[in-house]
């Protein structure tokens, strides 16, 4: 298809800014684009959002497509799949890459099937084939237990990135490019669903995302009570206090606490696994952590397999003389 | 209110990850050894939702299963935690699909159902986690769509939808007929009732082929597909744990913060 060319980030705005999965997808849509020798372009598009497109040129981006209109002020998937599909019948690009967010899992297989091509979703390597020129896309399967690697015959070839699977380039804000605006021209008979409310459940202090230590408690806390002893450390370590799946689903702890390959990905430089079996599936959510400290009274646990130190014990006991040491380490 | 639920049959995905095998001759997944297939969980909260409004409004549920070495028991669970119909899409011809193949398979036979008001499909199948055949069925049907869903009302002729976001919910009407894919927070499927699991022992599963669905034989299974597995794998795993020991668990926590000091890690 010679009349597809370059590589098309969409650039999700965050209260008014780049988020860092932008910036990542700036990063590897770049090496992307040199390997095929062709250009690096992004979509903005929200509602009073031309400021930020800047920014993506300053993180890589050679031309920006700005979409800006009342109508795209909230996410909401048929205004969002009209705007994209026509940027994309304008500037023809090889490859799509969208960030694995609520919007991305949303937008990019709605985006897909619109426009009859192939999505591999949730990637964590990307790279172009040396001798076919194709992009090659690997993304975990079976929960996490395998990695697979595909192509897609069809142009656009869409990809999502996972978060924090891929480099941002440093920002260069003498770097220049070209904005272009591009009308939604959307009639309000498109948009079907409407946005309602937005409710707030997150906790406040640290994000998950931006903690430099997490301690993290699965099923094997038995119930809400002992999350105690979990912020407990966390609080001493300024950290935070993740979840696994089990306790959100019993309600144990709200589900915003959720890590793993559905919950909140995140890369701590810490990370402390209590009563965590150390499935696939939540393996996939802190796999990224620098340490991983696993406490667990099963030997057997998977978890032993992933963590680089661990106690065979009873949380109960381990966590209030682990907390006691380091407090008395840390004073010292 | 006439709703469709797509459930999936996949290996389990409780099975310990020491037991995960790949044939690399085949690009596919060994089966372990003893270990039933079972509804995908995703579809199982799809179930749930659909079968919540069948309590609050009344109604039938139909669920269609696309596969290959379908379990009878198995597929029959929706059956037995309170739907009404189970129609199988079973042929060699719907096999080795991806996304694509599998999304257009599944909104045929949805059409051939009949009027529906709603079609839930868990947010993505616990195999192979793409997450893209809801959206799919949406596109074919020309169906609305609001994914992942926590919870999910029929009010005033309109579903009013709870979608999961980062930082909490967002509240979305559609609407009807639509497509809403499902999330775990929307709450633990019911267990099946013993009346249900008799009931459902009693139902046949309808059968369709691609003919009977009026399928474009290019459209479906490996035929349809529009990406290509080019390689499944299992990534080298190097890690290698330090236990640290101690008479009583206190002990060991002691030696534990001792030693991440030392390594610098606290």
């Amino acid at each position: 298809m010679a009349d597809y060319k370059g590589v098309l980030i969409f650039a999700e705005v965050t209260e008014g800014k780049l988020p860092g999965l932008a910036q990542e997808l700036l990063g590897i849509g770049r090496k992307l684009a040199d390997a095929l020798g062709e250009g690096l372009s992004a979509v903005v598009a929200g509602s009073g959002v031309s400021g930020v497109a800047q920014q993506a040129i300053a993180f890589g981006a050679d031309k920006v497509y700005v979409v800006d209109d009342p109508l795209l002020k909230d996410y909401l998937t048929d205004p969002y799949a009209a705007v994209m599909q026509k940027v994309v019948e304008q500037a023809k690009p090889q490859i799509l890459l969208l960030g694995q967010t609520n919007i991305g899992r949303d937008l990019a297989p709605k985006l897909a099937f619109k426009l009859g091509t192939g999505l591999a979703t949730d990637c964590v390597d990307l790279s172009i084939d040396p001798s076919t020129k194709k992009l090659l896309q690997t993304r975990p399967v079976y929960g996490g237990n395998a990695r697979a690697t595909f192509t897609t015959e069809g142009y656009p070839q869409i990809a999502t990135a996972r978060t924090k699977a891929f480099s941002a380039l440093a920002k260069n804000d003498s770097r220049k490019g070209e904005v272009v605006t591009v009308q939604a021209g959307l009639a309000p008979s498109v948009v079907r669903t409407k946005l309602v409310n937005r409710v707030k459940e997150e906790a406040a202090g640290i994000k998950l995302e931006d903690a430099r230590i997490i301690v993290c408690g699965g099923r094997g806390l038995g119930g809400p009570d002992n999350f105690k002893l979990l912020e407990a450390l966390a609080k001493l370590l300024g950290g935070a206090v993740g979840a696994s799946r089990p306790p959100c689903d019993n309600n144990w702890v709200p589900t915003t606490l959720q890590i793993g390959l559905t919950g909140k990905i995140v890369t701590p430089e810490v990370y402390f696994a209590v009563g965590i079996s150390g499935a696939s599936q939540h393996m996939a959510g802190c796999s990224g952590a620098k340490h991983i400290i696993a406490i667990n009274k099963d030997p057997e646990a998977n978890i032993f397999r992933e963590a680089e130190f661990g106690v065979v014990g009873d949380l109960k006991a381990v966590l209030p003389a682990l907390a006691d040491k380091v407090k008395e380490l840390l004073k010292g | 209110m006439n709703m469709i639920v797509c459930v999936k049959q996949v290996l389990d995905p409780e099975a310990p990850p020491a037991s995960f095998k790949i044939d690399p001759a085949s690009n596919s997944v060994v089966p372990p050894p003893g270990v039933p297939p079972v509804i995908s969980p995703f579809d199982g909260n799809a179930v749930e939702a659909a079968l919540r409004i069948k309590d609050a409004k009344g109604g039938k549920i139909t669920v269609i299963t696309l596969g290959t070495n379908l379990l009878r028991d198995v597929v029959k669970k929706p059956l037995s935690m309170g739907c009404d119909e189970l129609v199988l899409l079973e042929d060699p011809a719907f096999q080795n699909g991806d996304s694509w193949s599998i999304a257009y398979a599944l909104a045929m036979a949805i059409k051939k159902v009949g009027q529906f008001d709603l079609v839930f499909c868990g947010r993505q199948a616990a195999d192979w986690d793409a997450g893209q055949v809801g959206a799919g069925i949406a596109e074919f049907l020309n169906l609305p769509i609001v994914s992942l869903a926590k919870k999910v009302e029929v009010v005033d002729g309109k579903a009013k939808v709870e979608r999961v976001v980062a930082d909490g919910y967002e509240v979305i009407e559609t609407p009807l007929p639509a497509m809403i894919t499902v999330s775990n927070e929307l709450g633990e499927p019911r267990y099946a009732t013993l009346k249900g699991i008799m009931a459902a022992a009693k139902k046949q599963p309808i059968v369709w082929k691609p003919a009977d669905i009026g399928a474009d034989a290019s459209k479906i299974g490996a035929a349809g597909r529009r990406t290509k597995l080019v390689k499944l794998f299992q990534p080298v795993k190097e890690a290698k744990c330090e236990v640290i020991k101690g008479e009583t668990p206190q002990e060991a926590a002691v030696n534990l913060a001792v030693r991440l000091r030392q390594a610098k890690i606290i």
